[in-house]
């Protein structure tokens, strides 16, 4: 059962108080196209957690609700006691006072049970006074390991799709570098790893399964390296004399991989079979010019990637075969020709790159459909964009800080968040969901 | 090498000469001589071939110091000779931003290097491409590959052999200067030249 977004428009009571979220700043001349509709936001209400734990999942629960900009969480303050009713026993049918939670302003009730296995979980529709879902999670029995947490934002992005019909995207991670290495953090920026190291590593990026990253090394003996995240193993593609690869990127079919490979006579992408003795496959003919930054669209029949063949910086896309090539972004930004880092949203239906305004790069994107860019960000340098699996967030670089952090935008609202605390946070690469294989 | 080639001359030398003696005492004289008048005249022998062998030695010496420092100051002129050498060949090149085409300077400074690169054939070196920190991470790590190619290239079409000549690129990984403003991005937009076989001593071109 869904709750419709127009009935939990009449639900929240609340909605005027809502913050609006920080939005950037409009830049000279350039329109933030930004749609923000808090009616679209449901309140939800996570009631407290007892036992072992329980405090953390509540707390990672409602971060991740607030995080997917797409609830709202209704806070319980000690007189809303009232409303609570009695913790019921696992598994039975609870009684709540459904008329007190829609009354501050909560469509949805989420009540967790911890379990031998794991956890009971029950979202209660409050305009219908009833019980809409219950379901039984299992948990990793680490409490507060790092797989532990994984399995919690599983739960999060469940209850999100029960509540608005689309799964959320907490349970997922991003990948970026930092002092030229691999490293991992959670989506709500909980549990940063480091990937060994093997070389100065840059542009990371992850298969369709989000159980590999990719990544090139630089300098003499430049090479692309694959990290399987399950086995630990590395997997070292070779180096060649002269020569840099640059930006690796699965196939959506995970069974090659493309790369830009950088020589005396310019960078054109090339495709390499990940199983087999296969040559590399050249995909462009750059002549000389450099093409690099491939991202490819979720079936893997199209890609876009960054191009200097008309003389400066642009983003193209062309056909998997590498036919039919043509500049995406042809539109006048009134400011150098600079426009690099392209990176197709999951849905298809967007591009988000990176544009020079003002000498400084600023974070867009452009729908396929009607090509209208949108500046995404305009407070310090903001760069590498990369979607997150939900299709409406965007991780970034921001130097707006003072230091290089991976900052969070909600495309749809605006909304930031910082992700990383340590400076000198580069290339973010946000994987797909992370549903437990 | 030198050093001990000029050794070798040293002692050839002195192996060429008498040692200077003194002359042996009359023979007349020696049916009157006391045994304790023998017995000094030996001793007062002794001492003198040993001063005599002593002077020899110091002689010997003192040319042997004399030719090592002979040695070593043209070794010294010969490595200021290289270390200009090696200076020019390791001579950085810049370039204007986001292009990765010589500038009239930048070929001056490869001009430079050629004739000392022709001179030197067992020299291999490595060039790497630099950029500034505009411009993407990945578009500047290709820019910095065409950076180091362009000079390559400028250099093998002036005879320089293909296979001495190895490219690299650093990106914006690598900037000499961190500050935010022009003078800074042009001193990081550049080639570097490493000098990676044979890079000790280097010979001046026959001119």
């Amino acid at each position: 059962m869904r709750f419709h977004r127009q009935r939990a428009v009449g639900l929240l009571l609340l909605a005027g108080a809502l913050p609006l979220g920080a939005q950037d700043t409009t830049a000279r001349g350039v329109r933030i196209g930004l749609r923000y509709d808090p009616g679209s936001k449901p309140g939800v209400i996570v009631l407290p957690v007892s036992g072992s734990a329980g405090d953390s999942i509540r707390a990672i629960l409602e971060r991740d609700f607030d995080y997917s900009d797409r609830l709202s969480i209704v806070p319980l303050s000690p007189e809303d006691g009232s409303v609570l009713g009695s913790a019921p026993p696992a598994g039975s049918s609870p009684v709540l006072n459904y008329a007190l939670f829609a009354k501050v302003g909560a469509a949805g009730v989420v009540q967790v049970t911890i379990t031998t296995r794991g956890l009971h979980v029950t979202l209660h529709d409050v305009a219908k006074a009833d019980v809409a879902t219950v379901r039984e999670f299992s948990l990793p029995k680490t409490e507060y390991a790092r797989e532990w947490r994984l399995a919690i934002h599983g739960v999060s992005d469940a209850v999100q799709e029960w509540i608005i019909g689309e799964r959320g995207a907490s349970q997922s991670r991003i990948a970026f570098i930092r002092s030229y290495v691999v490293r991992v953090v959670d989506s709500d920026g909980q549990e940063e790893t480091a990937l060994p190291v093997v070389g100065e590593a840059l542009s990371p990026s992850w298969n369709s399964l989000g159980t590999m990253i990719l990544y090139n090394t630089f300098g003499p003996e430049s090479r692309v390296v694959l990290q399987d995240l399950r086995s630990g193993r590395t997997r070292d593609f070779g180096s060649q004399r002269n020569t840099q690869r640059i930006t690796p990127v699965f196939t959506p079919d995970g069974k090659s991989v493309v790369y830009a490979l950088s020589g005396e006579a310019g960078s054109d992408l090339f495709l390499l079979p990940v199983d087999g003795e296969a040559f590399p496959r050249r995909m462009t003919v750059g002549r000389g010019s450099r093409n690099w930054g491939p991202s490819f669209n979720p079936d893997g029949t199209r890609l876009a990637f960054g191009s200097d063949r008309s003389g400066h910086p642009e983003v193209y896309i062309m056909d998997a075969d590498g036919t039919n090539a043509d500049i995406f972004t042809a539109f006048d930004f009134g400011d150098q020709n600079d426009r690099t880092s392209p990176d197709w949203s999951p849905d298809g239906r967007q591009i988000a790159f990176m544009s020079r305004i003002d000498g400084r790069y600023q974070v867009f994107a452009m729908s396929l459909r009607d090509r209208q860019p949108r500046q995404l960000t305009s407070e310090g340098e903001n760069e590498d964009p990369s979607w997150a699996p939900d299709g409406r967030h965007l991780v970034f670089v921001s130097t707006r800080t003072g230091t290089r952090q991976l900052w969070i935008v909600d495309t749809e609202s605006g909304r930031l968040r910082q992700l990383t605390q340590v400076g000198g946070t580069r290339v973010p690469a946000w994987s797909p969901r992370l549903t437990g294989k | 090498m030198i050093l001990a080639l000029a050794s070798v001359a040293v002692i050839g030398a002195c192996g060429g000469k008498k040692a200077p003696g003194t002359a042996p005492a009359p023979a007349a004289t020696a049916a009157r001589d006391t045994a304790a008048e023998r017995k000094a005249r030996d001793e007062a022998a002794q001492r003198e071939s040993a001063r005599v062998t002593a002077d020899a030695a110091a002689a010997r010496q003192r040319m042997i110091d004399d030719s090592i420092a002979g040695a070593r100051a043209a070794e010294e002129a010969m490595r200021r000779d290289s270390d200009m050498l090696r200076a020019t060949v390791m001579a950085t090149i810049g370039f204007e931003f986001n292009k990765a085409d010589l500038r009239d300077e930048s070929k001056a400074a490869l001009d430079a290097k050629i004739p000392i690169l022709l001179a030197n054939t067992g020299v291999a070196v490595r060039i790497a491409g630099h950029a500034d920190e505009r411009g993407s991470t990945e578009y500047n790590l290709a820019l910095g590959t065409q950076r180091a190619a362009t000079a390559k290239r400028y250099l093998v079409e002036r005879g320089v052999a293909e296979g001495r000549i190895e490219t690299t690129s650093f990106g914006e990984e690598r900037p000499v200067c961190t500050e935010n403003n022009e003078e800074c991005w042009t001193r990081n937009r550049r080639d570097e030249f490493e000098i990676t076989v044979g890079g000790p001593m280097l010979t001046k071109p026959r001119s």
